[in-house]
């Protein structure tokens, strides 16, 4: 048994996949480089008013009720890809017949997905789920299957050897439509329709009663392939294709626009549809990638824009990397919408393209008695909150670095999970604690009085506590380190505890040897 | 139907909401007093104005949360260790021992296997120090405040830290404001307090503060204060010369009094903020 899904109006409904708000509205698509644009396909509000492809844009334009919109190759090939993922999701072996048909061999299938009908109806239901409204038959051969959809909308289930009655009532054109773009072979099926049309042959039962010798002696073998068609006895084998496991999405704006919030719209769309047909995979993502085409300036100066280049759109781009494969649609918004917060792109949006890297789901089982851990989709959203509220380059996990040098560390993102395979062997007694110190960022510039060489006073003129007479003290530690690069460095080093107004601390002060002066790094606490 | 929720509008004459009339969005209904029924139900009261509190011989005992270790031995032995679900205050003045007590805590917690964070309100935390004392950094968020004036740092603190309690997961959460002025900290309302207390309640965190002075009230389950004493700087010297030079010195121990000064965890009254018990403990000098 096999299924064809078939995209009515195929133009429109990519459209109306990333815009659903148009569905009760007139719309018409146009192509053409300007002023030559012309109608290309309407859906069939349109058609009521009186909109019919090859009219000009001047010409639909009139119309008040009547949306135009640009014919977006990219928005088609998105809806192309959306219907294979739907296809590929109930069937290995799919036949990519044409952008607006896929063919899926569901022989075996029953068993997995439940009786004919069944599968039929959720094919439909997730084809609409990706935004797409399509028609779906079930017939014993792929032919048949492919007529069916072309000719009887919704969801249809033909039983075995009753092709021919259940295709009879369908119009001869449906034999023609989905014929390659070739003049020739559009010519030539001009031709044949015309034939028909002057034998009173209306529908598919007609044809398929004539006599199969006297058919084949008029229209030859392909009179014959068509009658074959029209009885619903075709047999041929699929030709299987791969679906590329490409997830773009993009969307083209009639006005730029210029705030976040609006943007925040187009964006959860797209991501909705690009999480469903991922989840239609099987399939994650750990990389998001967002390209946005800005008004350039040129743009708003009309006199520079006679010059090409300045006149040319300005990319921006943004990538999302994270931590282990996710799918959310509205954890993947609110990431976005953080890190546009953050780096705004600075001009109106013209065009909105947004790509999923894929990868395969996280495989991972919690344990009763492990400790507790942040969930990975959660912890991801607080650190963007939180890098947006301090700035990304201070808030992660450390990373010591390999050198004497103080402040010898580097922030690196906060991955605890993709840790926890370390090996951790170190003893699990109680370990001697170590005094700690806690750093002045940046150290505190101080005068030292130095009384018979030995150090007696120090005073800070930043931070009032940290001044007063020198206690004790132990040092200098010289240090030095670098010396063959520009960042050199050398020091002398004391610990000293200082005697305050109320109180007695103890400090570390550093003498550079390099860039002279004096300062307090840190308190021993 | 399940049991009507007890809170304090009983006092005051509103009707109670029974959880799954709230669940279904039905108004909430007035209880039926048992006493006009003329059923009694034992362990009810017969008073109508009272009908559906529960009494407190039926309330349940809070279960007292879990315990664990500091990372000082003496500390635990102190305070029992540090609660989980609780707010615990650490305070005193610079070089009392705040920072070394609260690296031997995240020790214990990454060597746990547990996630740690640090709120760094002034920037403060030294990783040599935090490796030194055995902190698996890897298992250990650092989020550094203090860029700007000490107010949008506090500013930026707080909302780090209701955000990270918002999320969970979290073994130990470690607010550091030992570094703010005491005059700034209390510029914190009791609210927020209040509110990450509950936030952190029922839940396997160990919320932790350091700071100078004591500023979330009764909101800290325990409250510990940390400061010097006696001669508490312990030096490595070479006898052989009677006034050796500083260079030869080592700075090798710190002796630190601890003080509990509130603890809310064991159930008896609560004890006056005078000084309790004592404990000492040492710190030795890592080797940078």
């Amino acid at each position: 048994m096999f299924a064809c899904i078939f995209v009515p109006n195929f133009p429109v409904a990519a459209v109306f996949r990333v815009e659903p708000e148009l569905r009760a509205r007139a719309v018409a698509i146009f192509e053409g480089k300007p002023p030559l644009e012309k109608v290309f396909a309407v859906n069939e509000s349109a058609g009521r008013v009186g909109i019919a492809p090859g009219m000009t844009k001047a010409q639909a334009e009139l119309c008040s009720e009547l949306t135009l919109r640009p014919r977006s190759l990219l928005q088609e090939s998105a809806a192309h890809a959306a219907l294979l993922d739907c296809a590929q999701s109930f069937s290995p072996c799919v036949e990519d017949a044409a952008a607006d048909t896929a063919i899926l061999d569901l022989t075996g299938m029953e068993s997995l997905f439940g009786a004919l009908p069944e599968i039929a109806c959720d094919i439909f239901r997730r084809a609409a789920d990706l935004g797409l409204d399509v028609n779906v038959a079930v017939a014993s051969y792929p032919d048949a299957a492919a007529l069916a959809a072309h000719g009887i909308s919704g969801v249809t289930v033909i039983p075995p050897g009753e092709e021919g009655e259940s295709l009879g009532s369908l119009p001869v054109e449906v034999l023609f439509t989905g014929t390659s773009e070739d003049n020739d072979e559009q010519k030539e099926s001009a031709r044949l329709l015309a034939t028909l049309e002057r034998w009173g042959i209306r529908n598919l039962r007609a044809l398929a009663a004539l006599p199969e010798v006297a058919l084949s002696e008029r229209l030859g073998q392909e009179g014959l392939r068509l009658q074959q068609l029209a009885r619903g006895a075709a047999s041929r084998t699929l030709v299987p294709v791969e679906a590329p496991a490409v997830f773009e999405e993009a969307v083209e704006l009639e006005y730029p626009i210029v705030l976040l919030e609006p943007l925040a719209f187009l964006l959860n769309r797209l991501l909705e549809q690009i999480c469903a047909r991922l989840a239609s995979r099987a399939l994650n993502t750990q990389e998001l990638r967002l390209t946005l085409e800005l008004e350039s300036f040129s743009s708003f100066n009309q006199q520079s824009a006679i010059n090409d280049q300045q006149s040319r759109p300005k990319r921006f781009h943004r990538t999302l990397r994270l931590p282990i494969p996710m799918l959310d649609a509205k954890l993947f918004l609110k990431l976005l919408q953080l890190d546009l917060n953050a780096h705004p792109p600075g001009a109106p949006i013209l065009k909105i393209h947004l790509a999923a890297e894929p990868a395969r789901p996280r495989s991972a089982q919690g344990g009763l008695f492990q400790p507790p851990s942040p969930e990975p989709e959660k912890l991801e959203l607080t650190l963007a909150r939180i890098a947006g509220l301090v700035g990304e380059a201070r808030v992660g996990s450390l990373e010591l670095l390999d050198t004497h040098r103080v402040e010898a560390f580097r922030m690196r993102r906060f991955m605890p999970e993709a840790d926890s395979k370390v090996n951790r062997q170190k003893s699990s007694g109680e370990e001697q604690s170590v005094t700690a110190l806690r750093m002045f960022r940046p150290p505190l510039r101080v005068t030292v009085t130095l009384e018979n060489g030995e150090l007696a006073r120090v005073v800070c003129t930043k931070k009032k506590e940290v001044q007063g007479s020198v206690l004790w003290k132990a040092g200098p530690w010289r240090s030095s380190g670098d010396w063959w690069e520009r960042e050199a460095w050398a020091r002398d080093e004391w610990d000293i505890a200082l005697q305050n107004a109320d109180s007695v601390a103890l400090y570390r002060l550093v003498h550079n040897l390099l860039g002279g002066g004096w300062y307090v790094e840190g308190s021993y606490d | 139907m399940s049991s009507a929720v007890v809170s304090t509008s009983a006092a005051q004459g509103r009707p109670f909401a029974f959880d799954e009339d709230v669940a279904e969005g039905r108004p909430p209904q007035r209880v039926v007093p048992a006493i006009s029924t003329g059923v009694f139900i034992p362990g009810t009261f017969k008073d109508a104005r009272l009908a559906g509190v529960t009494p407190a011989s039926r309330l349940a005992v809070r279960p007292a949360p879990e315990m664990v270790s500091s990372g000082i031995a003496e500390m635990d032995a102190l305070t029992g260790g540090l609660p989980r679900g609780c707010l615990t205050e650490i305070c005193g003045p610079a070089s009392s021992g705040r920072t070394t007590l609260l690296l031997a805590a995240l020790a214990a917690a990454t060597r746990r296997g547990e996630c740690c964070v640090v709120v760094d309100a002034s920037d403060t935390l030294d990783p040599q120090s935090a490796t030194a004392a055995g902190v698996e950094l890897e298992r250990l968020l650092w989020v550094r405040c203090g860029e700007s004036s000490p107010q949008k740092c506090l500013e930026q603190l707080l909302r780090a830290a209701d955000l990270l309690l918002e999320s969970g997961g979290f073994g130990l959460i470690a607010l550091d404001l030992g570094d703010l002025p005491p005059q700034t900290a209390r510029h914190i309302p009791l609210t927020m307090w209040f509110r990450f207390r509950r936030a952190v309640e029922h839940t396997p965190t160990v919320l932790l503060a350091i700071e100078r002075q004591s500023i979330a009230g009764s909101c800290s389950s325990l409250l510990i204060k940390l400061g010097p004493q006696g001669k508490w700087i312990k030096e490595s010297t070479n006898s052989q010369f009677p006034a050796p030079p500083t260079h030869a010195q080592l700075l090798t121990e710190m002796e630190i009094t601890a003080e509990l000064v509130r603890s809310r965890l064991e159930r008896k009254p609560v004890r006056s903020a005078e000084k309790t018990r004592f404990q000492s403990f040492n710190v030795s000098r890592f080797q940078s």
